[in-house]
């Protein structure tokens, strides 16, 4: 899970790519982690939790989980809620 | 009151009243609210970070979480998967391992799903939460829950933010007597009174959100709420007279005039 296997068309690697970010389809660099793509964002990565492609990443796996074409994440915060 | 400790999971609580972050005005009014009811366990919900818009402010540049326990919930989810993905979600984000866990069943009730929450809880105690299940006033779902780990259970009062207040005092009382954990009343609860009821009851907390954030003034029924679990609490532990049909006079009969 933690590493992604370059494509061999290695242009890729700093073309964009399509993803999935909450929801919402979202073009990105593409040679992001996960670190990358919060830092792209804007996002602090402290108080969030990633999921990606259903799978929970690590907080310490951030910068060493390589997102790919066609990724899909939920970057989830607490929000104000109630009983 | 100070050795009246609630400790859950071996996490203690100074206050038994809980207060959910949901339906205030603003940030600040969360706040104020927050330090009237004197809790020190406030309820927070797991969604989608604003990706567009970031100028939103966080909730916890609000509530300081070395201040207030956090209690994430699974609110809004209908499915145990959902459920299990929200509660595991919010263990991650690092701040704690304690979650509310709620499945619903129906929209327009918004009772617990037991079933679900059963399958849900199971799983969520075996990857090390702390698994608060939100469920109906029911003595065999929470006997079945507390059998498998959960450390607490959560009936509910009534209907969530129907402000209805306690509607079968009797299975609570039996949930109590069937489980050795905490029992603590979530949702349905309108006013003060109806935590003091929860409380001489002898339920070791009372969660609730709307009847402060929905009060015409939730800052003083945050206060009022403070007071009621108080009250509550003493005259549980003072111990009540018993009912009676007729009258006991509280004054001497000897030395009446007239006598």
């Amino acid at each position: 899970m933690a590493f992604c296997v370059l494509s061999p068309g290695f242009a890729r690697i700093t073309a964009n790519m399509n993803i999935t970010l909450n929801g919402e389809k979202k073009e990105v660099p593409g040679n992001l982690t996960v670190l990358g793509l919060l830092e792209f964002i804007k996002i602090q990565s402290q108080r969030v939790a990633v999921e990606l492609n259903l799978e929970i990443v690590k907080k310490d796996q951030y910068g060493m989980t390589a997102l790919k074409e066609g990724d899909s994440l939920e970057v989830v915060s607490f929000m104000a809620g109630g009983s | 009151m100070a050795d009246d400790k609630l400790i859950i999971a071996g996490i203690e609580f100074s206050s038994r009243l809980w207060v959910g972050t949901g339906k205030y005005k603003d940030f600040t009014e969360t706040k104020r609210a927050i330090e009237a009811s004197g809790t020190d366990v406030v309820t927070v919900a797991v969604r989608r970070v604003n990706i567009t818009d970031k100028s939103k402010e966080n909730l916890l540049d609000y509530i300081d979480p070395k201040k207030y326990k956090i209690l994430p919930n699974t609110a809004g989810c209908y499915t145990a998967k959902d459920a299990i993905r929200t509660a595991m979600l919010a263990a991650e984000a690092g701040i704690t391992k304690l979650v509310k866990l709620e499945v619903l069943g129906d929209e327009k009730t918004l009772f617990p799903d037991n079933e679900a929450t059963l399958e849900a809880a199971k799983v969520l105690v075996k990857e090390g939460l702390i698994v608060l299940p939100y469920m109906s006033d029911d003595p065999i779902m929470a006997k079945k829950l507390v059998d498998i780990g959960c450390p607490a259970v959560m009936p509910l009062a009534a209907p969530i933010g129907s402000g209805l207040g306690i509607r079968n005092p009797y299975n609570i009382r039996i949930i109590m007597e069937t489980v050795k954990v905490p029992v603590v009343v979530d949702a349905g609860v309108g006013t003060a009174s109806d935590v003091a009821l929860a409380m001489e009851l002898g339920c070791d907390a009372v969660l609730l959100n709307t009847a402060i954030a929905g009060a015409k003034d939730p800052i003083a029924m945050a206060e009022a709420m403070k007071y009621g679990v108080l009250a509550g609490r003493l005259a549980y532990k003072a111990g009540r007279i018993p009912k009676k049909l007729y009258a006991t006079a509280s004054s001497p009969l000897e030395g009446m005039i007239g006598s």
